[in-house]
């Protein structure tokens, strides 16, 4: 946890010297007539993390911060087991939105999240993972006329049945 | 006063007429849904059935719409509270307090405490809306830009000052909110600023829901699941008659003061021209924090931590209505739109409404109190279903969690790009909530970045750079100086703290 404390800080601080000179794409600086550049807010403010991260980095060095006291791993098996199942999971659900539908993602997250992630029953998991998504639909595109991603195109015989319900 | 009395009752006589209560009971039950679908507010509500209300007389219309707007603010605190989602923009600091409490099984109280405060806070910002409406709104035109960025100096003082967290984490997590609030175009020139990459997505700028939902949808949950080992006590929650009972005198006994802070603080803050529910909520938040007993309890699961969010956006959703009213300015997205629909029915918002549509006015006045008690009443007919939600096994809820929090994240702007954006806010919150930052500040942030920035820029420019203008003004220049003082807080406590550990020293010498 103590090395991890101190290797973030880092991160965020380069993270806030790149805003920093993203900033300066506008002015930074008071423009007669017209107030404060576009970029003056965003700069001191990435500064203002810049020097926060250095007062983070002297409380690592002095210890007086309960992540930088900690002998603890930051991740431990538990953990980076959970990040690459539930993480990867939902990782893999935005990807396939692109593909087959939000609501056929949808399908294929809660089969794999319920079924082998929870180990509930096959019925419990088909029966969630078709009610959820039927539900979404008819909430979303026909009660508030949202239209959510629907995929590649061979979804659109699909769709377009769907839709006669709905219309 | 008598006259005022006597045109209320008129007003609450409409709008108990058959058709109108029914739109009243309709409009409310919608909006409760609606509110509880992250992604989705008061604004996507009624800007979706506005067409459906051209069907019946524009005092009917505006009833049916104020009645949603209403249930969607009791219904965003829901699954801030048991999902740990926040339901709308005025349920983002409900879910700062609601999630722990719901974490350590005790979502009822929850429940039931936003219930009775959002109930309070919409009575109470009725009966000031219908003493004190003309004046009102006159006080607050004279809120000019200096003091609105006052006002949320003040917001985030109240993070800093007394936030109990690591000071250098809280001031961080505060200004890489308001740097991801800045994306997008500079307002003021017109011109592209911080499009990380070329990426046109961040043209559009980085939605506070997309934040908001990154946080707390993804990355709370993910901490959750790691820190309990997935051993989660939310299904603990139960729901008898009894439970309610008491839940409501302890809600009411430990909330009292963030419901009275919320209903005045949240009223006054929705009726600001560009303020509006979500702010109010936020700052009564941050008030209620500062004046309790014990502010560390905050954010570890305190009744009042929930029941001062949620008595302001009820609070500032009636409020918001007052100068879009009396002067024809809206104070929120949602009384927009409503301002929109006033003038395709051909009604004149302005002082003059008062006098020529007496009777639209006081009829969507007295709906006020109607869809009121009905969101109160129909909020606490369905906490048992929300509660039978939470029972279910957590790798049953995680996954709804998760769909909803990418659906939301999508609805909110309709763009893939904010999907992929809310899971990489969520792993990065993930990883630094493992460190101690507190993310709440960021989230405030990014809320009223959009706010503080433009009235930062134009009080310079009115002043021609000269800062002093935040002090010399007469409403503005205490509010700044309490900011200030909040700010620097934490450094008179360890001057404080050395002095006495000196003191302590002295006499043993």
């Amino acid at each position: 946890m103590r090395r991890a404390e101190i290797v973030t800080a880092g991160i965020l601080a380069l993270m806030s010297v790149y805003l920093m000179w993203k900033s300066t794409e506008l002015n930074i600086g008071y423009i007669t007539g017209e107030g404060p550049g576009g970029g003056a807010w965003p700069f001191w403010l990435s500064g203002i993390m810049l020097i926060c991260t250095g007062f983070i980095a002297v409380n690592w060095f002095r210890q007086t911060s309960p992540p930088s006291q900690s002998t603890e791993p930051f991740l431990d098996g538990y953990g980076k087991k959970m990040l690459l199942l539930v993480g990867g999971g939902i990782f893999g659900f935005i990807a396939l939105i692109n593909i087959i539908s939000m609501y056929g993602a949808m399908f294929v997250f809660l089969i794999y999240y319920l079924r082998f992630l929870g180990r509930h029953t096959w019925t419990l998991t088909m029966t969630i993972a078709t009610l959820v998504p039927v539900v979404f639909f008819f909430f979303f595109e026909a009660l508030m006329r949202i239209t959510l991603p629907k995929g590649m195109k061979f979804l659109e015989p699909v769709f377009n049945y769907l839709n006669t319900i709905i219309y | 006063m008598m006259e005022i009395l006597g045109l209320l009752s008129d007003g609450l006589w409409l709008s108990l007429q058959p058709t109108n209560l029914m739109l009243i009971i309709v409009g409310v039950t919608l909006g409760l849904f609606i509110g509880a679908m992250p992604g989705l507010g008061s604004v996507n509500g009624v800007a979706i059935l506005l067409p459906i209300t051209f069907l019946v007389p524009p005092a009917s219309a505006i009833i049916f719409l104020a009645a949603i707007y209403y249930g969607a603010m009791y219904g965003g605190a829901i699954s801030s509270i048991t999902l740990g989602i926040p339901g709308a923009s005025t349920a983002v600091a409900t879910t700062f307090d609601g999630r722990p409490l719901a974490l350590k099984g005790r979502a009822s109280l929850a429940l039931i405490t936003a219930a009775i405060a959002s109930f309070i806070g919409g009575t109470v910002s009725n009966v000031l809306f219908t003493a004190f409406a003309p004046p009102l709104a006159t006080v607050a035109l004279s809120f000019g830009n200096p003091e609105i960025f006052a006002l949320m100096l003040l917001a985030f003082a109240t993070f800093v000052g007394l936030g109990g967290d690591d000071i250098p984490k809280t001031v961080f997590s505060i200004c890489i909110g308001l740097v991801f609030a800045a994306v997008g175009y500079d307002e003021i020139s017109g011109a592209p600023r911080l499009v990380f990459f070329d990426i046109s997505g961040f043209l559009h700028g980085v939605n506070f829901l997309v934040l908001a939902i990154g946080v707390y949808g993804i990355g709370e949950m993910l901490w959750t699941i790691d820190s309990t080992r997935g051993k989660i006590t939310s299904t603990d929650a139960k729901m008898t008659v009894k439970g309610i009972v008491s839940d409501a005198k302890e809600g009411m006994r430990r909330g009292w003061k963030g419901t009275a802070i919320g209903s005045f603080l949240g009223f006054f803050v929705g009726i600001l021209p560009a303020a509006g529910a979500t702010p109010g909520s936020l700052m009564s938040y941050g008030v209620a924090k500062m004046l309790a007993r014990n502010p560390k309890e905050f954010g570890q699961g305190h009744p009042g931590g929930v029941a001062a969010p949620e008595a302001a956006n009820n609070s500032a959703s009636t409020g918001a209505m007052l100068p879009m009213l009396t002067l024809g300015i809206p104070g929120s997205p949602t009384t927009a739109i409503l301002l929109g629909g006033m003038v395709i029915w051909g009604l004149t918002p302005g002082p003059r409404l008062f006098t020529d549509q007496s009777e639209f006015v006081w009829g969507l006045i007295g709906s006020f109190y109607v869809s009121n008690f009905f969101a109160l009443v129909i909020n606490i007919a369905f906490i048992p279903l929300f509660i039978w939600m939470l029972r279910m096994p957590f790798t049953i809820l995680a996954p709804m969690i998760f769909v909803l929090s990418v659906v939301g994240g999508y609805a909110a702007t309709q763009d893939m790009h904010d999907v992929w954006l809310m899971l990489g806010f969520g792993l990065g919150a993930f990883f630094l909530r493992k460190l101690d930052y507190p993310l709440a500040p960021a989230v405030l942030a990014i809320v009223l970045g959009p706010i503080a920035e433009p009235t930062l820029r134009q009080s310079l420019l009115l002043s021609s750079g000269d800062p002093t203008i935040f002090f010399t003004r007469p409403i503005a220049g205490p509010i700044t100086v309490i900011a200030i003082i909040l700010i620097l807080l934490p450094l008179f406590k360890i001057i404080w703290t050395k002095v006495k550990s000196s003191r302590v020293e002295t006499p043993a010498q």
